[in-house]
């Protein structure tokens, strides 16, 4: 590593016709608080780059979600995401002003980009974080409270960012750092760092930065998009999935879990015992001779979990099982557990789910 | 001259089959076995899609990985690749995205050198037990061609030099077009892998291993050494995270009980 100095928190604005990603505003809100621990005086900054138009509404935004100052890369051939655009925009930003941290939204648009950047000035990266630490107390507290990790055979500092991930669809926790290489950098799920008030008021400095792009920069051309018709994800890919079984008594059953489905954006799926009874399509079986998932979420409904049943769930990063009977096994491995009729608890979730989602 | 084209190939453990050690927290390998990660089957069908098309199309398969993952190149040449490269040694391990894309780097050059230039790199998106889908770009900057990433159609014009390409986006999909040579990273709607032929399981398949030292490498740059990037701890989290059971008189209560603690543990 050379002598420079290198301060500040970024992250990456990423933006989309102007419009900032919620997962960057989501970063912004954590690096408020991450920028106060770290080591010395340091500003929240954002990095935001495309044409005039779209940075100069994303540079807003990011303020008015938290960045005290935004470093800004305006250009016409910066109109469409292009990872060699962008790289060169952003590793321009990054060379000129010596970020100690810079962060990313582990979005398409942020994995595609964060490891070329990385590779291009040689620094590590950590992938798809869900928690980020400064201060080896915080980290310590968190391994107490919530991990069966014992905190004190580390040698821990309070300078460098522990960055938290899930890895083995979440069986197993992994923590890194990048010591040897500056700026430090990782991705960060969405959905997982709460993001602050919007607050339009709020004031900022925007630094502009010339990055020299040309055309020739850029090698793939963009020629369109397609929305996508809405219709339904493949079980095994399914981030939500909520699963019915004999408890539901009859089909009928699965109409209630479809509202649930809708509600929260998963699918529904079943055991095997209401396909033996005809309620449902065999392709919609998770298990060991039906289809073995790993969503975030899974939410068991009537289901008792049979081996054949455990043996296709057991990937899910978090499982919700609702049963009438205290002493089934699908509690054993469920997360959350539930002793109630489903008929009764499944109702509540559709009408309040929206009420407790961070936005 | 041959239209070459690289495949990167991880041997992966069969992830349904991994199981935590409940006392270390680790990840218990004996007795798993080893599979083609699942995306780079489709990164290798799409190679073969285009050598059943044109003639004086090459495919070489390169894995990093410990000696048994010699197995991947196997399964790969006896569904049509021409050649496989084992990079094998013990310095390498540990090592994070930016060292493996580096290694895989060199040893592409290094083949390149001695056969040729290469046209085409297809990888996967991510490798299900490391998870990061960073080398396929990282790899792509080294050998400093673009990259296109999530590729779920691919097109090559008569001439292969052009090359038009779908990604999977989130709710939508982007058409784009590159030159070769390029770096491509399949997923898993690209294309249907194929099984293996008996035919080629018979004929002598070229294999070649090469170790840190034929690829002109210092030990001290790969491996723990060499990796900017450092894993310090890695654990289960705790079993009592587990079993919760959700308190209320009626069912309104539960649910309200559970969404609270699904916001506080930030799952929702
Ligand atoms: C070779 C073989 C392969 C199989 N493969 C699979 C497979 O891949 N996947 C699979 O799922 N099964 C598979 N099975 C079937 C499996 O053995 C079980 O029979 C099946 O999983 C049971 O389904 P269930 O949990 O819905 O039913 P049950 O075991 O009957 O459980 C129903 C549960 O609902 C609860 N309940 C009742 N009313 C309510 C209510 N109002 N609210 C809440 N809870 C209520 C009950 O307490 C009970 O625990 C296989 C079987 C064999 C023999
Ligand atoms: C729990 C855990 C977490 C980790 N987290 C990080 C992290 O955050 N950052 C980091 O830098 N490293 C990390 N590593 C190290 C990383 O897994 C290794 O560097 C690994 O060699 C490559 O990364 P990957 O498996 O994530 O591959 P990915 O980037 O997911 O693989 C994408 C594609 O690259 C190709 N490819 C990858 N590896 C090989 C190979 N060995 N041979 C041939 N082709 C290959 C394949 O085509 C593959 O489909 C982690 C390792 C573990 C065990």
């Amino acid at each position: 590593m050379t002598d420079k100095t290198y301060r500040d928190l970024w992250v990456f604005a990423e933006q989309n016709d102007g419009v900032l990603a919620p997962a960057s505003a989501q970063l912004l809100g954590e690096g408020t608080r991450l920028v106060k621990d770290m080591d010395g005086d340091n500003t929240l900054c954002a990095v935001v780059a495309g044409n005039e138009e779209d940075s100069r509404q994303a540079a807003a935004d990011a303020i008015a979600y938290g960045a005290k100052k935004v470093y800004v890369i305006a250009d016409e051939n910066l109109t469409n995401y292009t990872t060699d655009g962008y790289t060169k925009a952003v590793c321009a930003a990054i060379t000129e002003y010596n970020p100690d941290i810079v962060l990313y939204g582990a979005t398409p648009q942020g994995r595609d980009l964060a490891p070329r950047i990385a590779a291009r000035l040689g620094l590590g990266l950590t992938a798809d974080c869900t928690r980020l630490d400064i201060k080896a107390d915080d980290y310590i507290a968190y391994a107490q409270a919530e991990t069966m990790l014992d905190p004190s055979t580390l040698d821990l500092d309070d300078v460098l960012l522990k960055q938290t991930k899930p890895s083995f669809g979440g069986k197993l926790m992994a923590t890194m750092v990048c010591p040897k290489t500056k700026p430090q950098m990782a991705t960060v799920r969405p959905g997982v760092m709460d993001s602050l008030q919007k607050d339009p008021a709020a004031t900022g400095e925007i630094v502009a930065v010339n990055a020299g792009i040309t055309a020739e920069d850029i090698r793939v051309t963009v020629k369109g998009k397609t929305v996508d018709a809405a219709d339904g994800v493949a079980l095994a890919d399914a981030e939500i999935i909520v699963a019915g079984g004999r408890g539901l008594g009859d089909a009928s059953g699965f109409e209630l879990l479809q509202k649930l489905a809708d509600k929260i954006g998963g699918v529904v799926a079943t055991s095997g015992a209401p396909i033996d009874a005809g309620w449902i399509d065999e392709s919609l079986m998770i298990g060991q001779t039906g289809t073995i998932v790993r969503p975030r979420i899974y939410i068991a409904c009537g289901i008792s979990g049979s081996i054949q049943h455990l043996a296709g769930i057991e990937n899910s990063e978090t499982i919700i099982a609702i049963n009438t009977d205290k002493d089934v096994p699908i509690f054993e491995i469920a997360d959350y557990c539930i002793v109630g009729d489903l008929y009764e608890v499944v109702p509540e979730l559709i009408e309040h789910w929206d009420e407790y989602i961070t936005k | 001259m041959a239209f070459n084209i690289i495949v990167c190939a991880k041997q992966v453990p069969d992830s349904d089959l991994v199981r935590i050690d409940p006392k270390t927290g680790s990840i218990i390998r004996k007795g798993v076995p080893g599979v083609l990660n699942a995306d780079d089957a489709n990164a290798l069908e799409e190679a073969l899609k285009i050598k059943d098309k044109h003639d004086d199309v090459y495919i070489t398969v390169v894995t990093m990985g410990p000696p048994q993952a010699e197995e991947v190149l196997f399964e790969a040449i006896a569904k049509g690749a021409d050649e496989g490269i084992l990079i094998n040694d013990i310095a390498l391990a540990s090592s994070d995205t930016f060292v493996t894309s580096t290694v895989l780097k060199t040893a592409i050059e290094k083949w390149a050198a001695d056969n040729g230039e290469i046209s085409l790199v297809f990888a996967g998106r991510e490798a299900t037990d490391g998870d990061t889908a960073q080398v396929g770009p990282q790899l792509a900057e080294r050998l400093d061609i673009p990259q296109v990433t999530y590729a779920s159609s691919f097109e090559i014009s008569e001439d292969m030099k052009t090359v038009t390409i779908s990604r999977k986006l989130e709710g939508y999909h982007e058409e784009v077009e590159v030159n070769t040579p390029c770096l491509v990273t399949a997923i898993k709607d690209l294309n249907q892998p194929r099984y293996p032929h008996m035919h080629n399981v018979f004929a002598p398949m070229k294999i070649t291993s090469w170790n840190i030292e034929d690829l002109g490498l210092d030990a001290d740059s790969v491996g723990l050494a060499g990796s900017p990037s450092v894993v310090i701890s890695s654990f289960p989290l705790k079993k009592g995270k587990g079993g919760m059971f959700v308190e209320g008189e009626s069912g309104a209560e539960q649910a309200a009980n559970l969404l609270a603690a699904l916001k506080d543990k930030r799952i929702i």
